[in-house]
């Protein structure tokens, strides 16, 4: 078995057996790595502190043929406010489903780690209402299937000219809709222009820009917008930002 | 394809935490070639426990009635809450009835518990709502609760539901505490990680003169 070393974020765990762990990774030289880590649910384990989601790490493992096995960690960045906010820890999740979900099994991809981390060093240090939306924009972006938004995706009347109003995300067709063209077909949803506007800055290149945008019924409307696009291209509905979204509403002060 | 009575029992077994399809067969062959009443004898366990073992109505422990019979289970009390030296205004709320009994081992806890049965775990679909919070809130007034100690493992689900829970209660006139997290009795310090000498850092306590 073969004895290799890579950089890691741990995007979720899973109780093996009576002590061990199996650890979901998306590596930096390998894609998506499942592995085996031993003992680490025992309190005193050397491993198990570095191995909790969202841990960005350095690691040894052994190549197994269906799991490999984690020899050694070493924690680059452990990310400790993620771990004491409420909504940090949701954001954190919601973007680790996302890449679980879209990362493909020993298939390297250099552009959604290094993205993963970026994002996690934001939310760590200065957490932003759009931050979710932002990355699940940016992950449809590096799938290719970021929506268009520059004209109507049903007659193609470009929205520069200022000819049409674009006033809808039809997301199986995959972009903007015009006024004249809302009424016809399914799958569409009305979104106000502002929102549309933010979507084609943040896959522009200004999602720092973008970030900005504080809290409320505009980061609201876009991280919705978000999830749908990312749902309707993954087939299959996110957990995190469904379940813990409603949860954090029930309190009073969120 | 084994006979379907064999079969039965390894589908029965695989259905088990931690019971893969291998060592179902395993253990189902092993069952198979006990004597009688060896094997009787886990099963019988089995039937007295869904007898007479059922959730506390008060904290979601594990409670046992005293004997078999049609008018136990549902209105059962835990041992713990039947204790009247239990001190009623201090609750430390688990994960799980086998938290109960890892803090009962230490002997320094004198009052009640709320087990939640489980922890919020998003990734895994479980919720606030999939959990025993209602119950939990409902108690703080009821029992006249003063001081609530969080007592959840020291992993993300844990984090999550201390979070969760704090926000929860922090405008109730109740004391709320986590159990702080440090490093083990007998590891070394250098192989700490960064998280957990950091919490144990932020725990520090003043040495006595
Ligand atoms: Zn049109
Ligand atoms: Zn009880």
């Amino acid at each position: 078995m073969a004895l290799y070393r890579d950089e890691a974020v741990v995007l979720r765990t899973y109780k093996l057996a009576e002590a061990d762990r199996i650890v979901v990774l998306l590596t930096a030289g390998r894609g998506k790595v499942r592995a085996v880590a031993k003992g680490v649910r025992r309190t005193g384990s050397r491993l198990g502190g570095r191995l909790e989601p969202s841990t960005h790490v350095q690691l040894m493992l052994h190549e197994g043929r269906e799991l490999d096995v984690v020899t050694q960690v070493e924690a680059v960045h452990q990310f400790r406010t993620i771990r004491e906010d409420l909504v940090r820890l949701r954001d954190a999740l919601a973007i680790l489903e996302a890449v679980d979900q879209v990362a493909r099994e020993r298939s390297p991809d250099p552009p959604l780690f290094a993205m993963l981390v970026g994002a996690l060093r934001t939310l760590d240090r200065r957490p932003a209402a759009l931050l979710v939306a932002g990355f699940y924009w940016k992950l449809l972006g590096l799938e290719g299937t970021a929506p268009m938004l520059d004209a109507c995706v049903r007659c193609g009347t470009p929205a520069a000219g200022g000819d049409v109003e674009l006033v809808a995300l039809d997301l199986a067709e995959g972009g903007a809709v015009c006024r004249v063209c809302l009424p016809t077909g399914g799958g569409r949803r009305a979104v106000r222009p502002e929102a549309l506007a933010l979507v084609a800055r943040i896959l522009g290149g200004d999602l720092a820009g973008a970030l900005a945008t504080p809290a409320g019924p505009l980061a609201a409307e876009v991280t919705n917008l978000a999830t749908q696009a990312l749902e309707a291209h993954l087939e299959r509905r996110l957990r995190v930002p469904r379940l813990l979204d409603r949860s954090i509403a029930d309190v009073p002060t969120w | 394809m084994y006979a379907s009575a064999v079969q039965a029992l390894i589908d029965e077994l695989g259905r088990l935490p931690g019971v893969g399809p291998k060592s179902a067969q395993r253990i189902a062959f092993h069952l198979l070639k006990l004597p009688d009443e060896d094997a009787l004898r886990l099963a019988k366990a089995i039937n007295t426990v869904k007898a007479r073992v059922s959730w506390c109505r008060r904290c979601f422990n594990i409670a046992e009635s005293e004997r078999p019979g049609p008018e136990a289970p549902a209105s059962t009390e835990c041992d713990i809450c039947r204790d009247a030296r239990r001190d009623t205004g201090l609750l430390c709320v688990v994960e799980e009835p086998k938290d109960v009994v890892a803090v009962e081992r230490t002997g320094e806890f004198r009052g009640r518990y709320h087990v939640l049965q489980g922890a919020i775990s998003p990734i895994d679909g479980v919720g606030p709502d999939q959990l025993r919070i209602r119950e939990l809130l409902a108690r703080i007034g009821a029992e006249g609760v003063a001081e609530i100690i969080l007592c959840f493992n020291p992993n993300i689900e844990g984090d999550a539901t201390a979070l969760y829970l704090s926000s929860l209660l922090k405008d109730l006139p109740v004391k709320l505490t986590r159990i702080a997290s440090g490093l083990p009795v007998g590891g070394d310090l250098e192989y700490a990680d960064e998280l957990t000498l950091g919490r144990a850092l932020e725990g520090r306590r003043e040495v006595a003169p």
